[in-house]
């Protein structure tokens, strides 16, 4: 195909080629970081999290008297306990994205303080009895707590618990102590030293802290006997009776608690709410997708077939002279092709420049390099889609038309 | 001439019924989309306190030790009780009020209701003054009840429906947390956006329904909610203990009529700072802060970056769709060049012909914008059925009603002199010959 005479018409309709060229380019660019930020979202959407997300309902107790902790607890686990299908219970000071934090930062030396750059932002799970086996954690190196360990483990006068054992998620390790082996090793806050007895595949913390979402599997747990600081009570059955197991939880927490209020949910809508969020931002962004790229590519169909009714004489003259429908055809493919070259082109430099600009104004990571041609691609397929018709159209104008007045 | 022109222009419209749809759906898209974020975006970054902000500010001391102390870093967001109370009794603002949140069971005579858990504003007596909280019934404590610990609580009008079906309840008794209080106002609808005094409470959550007098609160050792920060060896006091010094959970608001008194108060923080650290209570140098309202909500990024990045992109998307009316128009228009060419011959001047077109262009946004607001009602609408803690504010007002159609009609204006000057430029002789 022969592209000079399509260079030198496009020449002469300069305005409505621009047009098209930048149209083609604005859309790119938005198209791009838009796909961008929704695979961003829905990566948070979907972090993995190695608990039994699926098993799950957890059950929250305020009001309770805490003084009253260390004998009501037991109670109510019992109570738990009894709930058709449940196969574990425990109770927690907080649950994955649960939405309520109970950070500390640890150091790796005792000389250094909390405060110190160098620490780390991590999430304090105090597990009660058996929330290890609830939680359905996954050990990965050393051993879970003993009975041992729970039983001496208390909440002291400060706000980091009486023991000297923890259990680590395999990221803090690594964070903690890069290419090391965890085990054994101690971590501090303060005078309060806790050594490394095990390690688990990842689990997520309550919400992001600190560090932001590259700190979200920042969490360490620690052993604890009853006390009033546990009040998420998880148990675990089949997925299929998590919902009634909810409810029932429920129930039985009210009736035991009175003067409290209980709340059961089920993992999966923890998870659910959490993320609502970036949920709809997804869905948002995904709609405006889609109609900018409807309206992109309605916009090249107008402007094509304006494009034709204008030449329909020349059309008509070149078929005349011998020119084939197919020549007409891939004429109006090959202008498009062109405008679009040059649209994507300014777009990805474009998509570039926002996404250099989102860097530096928000929490973003750079786009990696791949999106900006699969954004092109799609632009161009879109640009040949839309000038389908209008180029059927004029492929179909017949020789004689040379011969009429416009 | 205008109104003939507005004839034409719908006669012109009305003649290719395809492309005219066509543009008309791109500018109602764009603006639909556009102003669904921007109102969100407005609602979102708007003055909780409208007339009143200005006077309002949020001091910050810094109490704590040297351990990591990097210079220059800003102080806490909030204080410790024995700084908040030295600042309230200091009394040297023209209002000043110390509060933090926390959750009382309210526990109600009847057998009918169970009791339940609501949210509580702990405070000082300048809190409901000093952010001209509206009343429907009674009036707040005043600083006397303060320091007696009076047994007083102010109720938001939901608990006063939920408990008294909207009665005037001023002076009834009521239960929270096993002791039992005197009602001695009901506030009327109260939301300020965002919920400034204390962002940690969810930045965009409603009004608390029950004011307790903070000394009151404490004296009875009621849950306190919300963010707790230590350092040393603080202790977060969970449970019913209270956190110990050197932990911050309180917020501290003053209200400074002019900006001398401002400045005056900012010299008083460091003049405190200076003389707590003389005790050696503080061990840095004095680093105290006096945001006005409006720079504490900038300063903690109330607006959540979402929000921010959905807007971007909307306007980007809103471009999308002027480009493409802007081609639109210009095929529209270029098609009519023998038209226009005839009424240039018979003597439409340049700039006749372009007004005619101009008004064209303006049809197509004035429908484009009603096609929007409407777009713009639906989006906020689904905006409204969504989790997060702000989608109840998600509301049209007058203003941003007004904007919408400058913005479209804007829009659309802009978009149709590029169309608009090329059409005119046609040269009438030629367009005639070759008729």
């Amino acid at each position: 195909m022969e592209i000079r005479p399509i260079l030198a018409s496009l020449r002469k309709h300069r305005i409505p080629a621009l047009l098209i060229v930048l149209e083609i380019a604005l859309a790119c660019a938005v198209l791009c970081n838009a796909v961008f930020l929704i695979g961003a979202r829905a990566g948070e959407i979907a972090l993995p999290n190695a608990i039994d997300e699926q098993g799950l309902s957890v059950v929250t107790l305020t009001g309770a008297d805490p003084d009253r902790a260390a004998s009501e607890i037991p109670r109510n686990l019992d109570a738990l306990r009894r709930i058709r299908g449940v196969r574990e219970v425990a109770v927690l000071n907080t649950v994955p994205l649960s939405g309520n934090g109970w950070n500390s930062n640890f150091t790796t030396r005792p000389d250094m303080k909390p405060t110190d750059k160098g620490s780390i932002n991590s999430n304090v799970y105090l597990m009660g009895e058996g929330a290890g086996r609830a939680l359905g954690l996954r050990l990965t190196q050393g051993r879970m707590f003993t009975g041992e360990d729970y039983a001496s483990a208390s909440m002291g006068s400060s706000f980091m618990p009486e023991t000297h054992v923890a259990i680590v998620n395999q990221r803090l390790a690594e964070r903690l102590w890069p290419g090391q082996s965890p085990l054994g090793r101690k971590m501090y806050v303060n005078q309060y030293w806790y050594q490394v007895v095990g390690v688990v595949a990842n689990v997520l913390r309550p919400k992001q802290a600190g560090a932001g979402l590259p700190g979200i599997y920042d969490a360490a747990f620690f052993p604890m006997q009853p006390t009033a600081e546990l009040s998420y009570y998880v148990l675990r059955g089949a997925p299929a009776d998590r919902e009634r197991i909810a409810r029932q939880a429920e129930d039985a927490l009210s009736g035991l608690e009175p003067a409290a209020v209980a709340e059961g949910k089920t993992f999966v809508d923890i998870r659910g709410d959490y993320f609502s969020g970036a949920a709809s931002m997804v869905w948002m962004l995904v709609l405006v997708c889609v109609v900018m790229l409807a309206v992109t590519a309605f916009g090249i169909v107008g402007l094509t077939s304006f494009w034709v009714a204008q030449r329909r004489r020349q059309i008509g003259i070149r078929r005349a002279v011998g020119a084939r429908r197919g020549h007409i055809l891939s004429y109006f493919r090959t202008e498009n092709f062109l405008l679009s070259g040059a649209g994507v082109l300014l777009g990805m430099l474009l998509a570039f420049g926002i996404n250099l600009y989102l860097m530096q104004h928000y929490e973003m990571a750079r786009m990696p390099w791949y999106y900006l041609p699969a954004g092109a691609i799609t632009l161009w397929l879109l640009g040949q889609v839309a000038v389908f018709g209008p180029a059927h159209r004029a492929a179909a104008v017949p020789p004689v038309e040379a011969t009429r007045s416009a | 001439m205008f109104t003939y022109y507005l004839q034409l222009a719908l006669r012109s419209l009305g003649r290719n019924k395809a492309l005219t749809a066509l543009m008309v759906l791109a500018v109602a898209l764009g603006i639909g989309a556009s102003m669904t974020t921007l109102i969100v975006f407005h609602v979102l970054s708007g003055d909780p306190l409208p007339g009143r902000s200005a006077q309002l500010y949020y001091p910050q001391v810094d109490p704590r030790d040297n351990g990591g102390l990097m210079p220059g870093k800003d102080p806490p967001g909030q204080v410790t009780l024995i700084d908040g109370r030295n600042l309230l009794h200091a009394r040297h603002a023209d209002r000043q009020a110390l509060m933090t949140g926390g959750s009382v069971p309210v526990q109600p005579d009847m057998a009918a209701i169970d009791p339940f858990y609501v949210d509580a504003r702990y405070t000082s007596a300048d809190f409901f003054p000093m952010f001209a909280v509206p009343f429907r019934y009674g009036h707040g404590w005043t600083a006397a009840d303060d320091g007696a610990k009076a047994r007083q609580v102010v109720i938001g009008h939901e608990l006063n429906n939920r408990l008294f079906g909207g009665r005037d309840s001023v002076g009834r008794q009521l239960r929270l947390a096993g002791t039992s209080f005197r009602i001695v106002g009901v506030l009327d609808d109260w939301r300020p956006a965002p919920h400034f005094y204390d962002l940690n409470m969810g930045a965009y959550d409603s009004a608390e329904q029950v004011f307790l007098p903070l000394e009151t609160a404490l004296a009875l050792r009621l849950d306190h909610d919300g963010s707790t920060d230590c350092w040393g060896n603080g202790s977060g006091g969970v449970g019913t203990g209270l956190p110990s010094n050197s932990c911050v959970w309180l917020q501290f608001w003053v209200q400074l009529n002019d900006s001398a008194s401002a400045s005056a108060y900012r010299d008083f923080l460091a003049r405190y700072s200076q003389q707590q650290r003389t005790l050696g209570r503080f061990q840095r140098a004095p680093n105290v802060r006096l945001p006005s309202l409006m720079q504490w909500l900038d300063y903690n990024h109330v607006v959540p970056d979402d929000v921010r990045l959905q807007t971007g992109l909307a306007f980007g998307f809103l471009l999308v769709c002027l480009v493409n009316t802007v081609g639109l128009m210009l095929a529209k228009f270029m098609r009519r060049a023998g038209e226009l060419g005839v009424r240039r011959a018979l003597g439409a001047s340049r700039r006749a012909v372009f007004e005619q077109l101009l008004i064209e262009s303006g049809v197509i946004g004035l429908v484009g914008g009603i096609g929007g607001l409407l777009l713009a009602l639906l989006g906020l609408w689904i905006v409204r059925q969504r989790a997060a803690s702000y989608a109840g504010l998600a509301q049209l007002d007058p203003q941003m009603l007004l904007a919408t159609f400058l913005l479209a009609i804007g829009a659309t204006l802009v978009a149709g002199l590029l169309p608009a000057w090329r059409a005119c430029q046609v040269t009438p002789a030629l367009q005639l010959k070759s008729n």
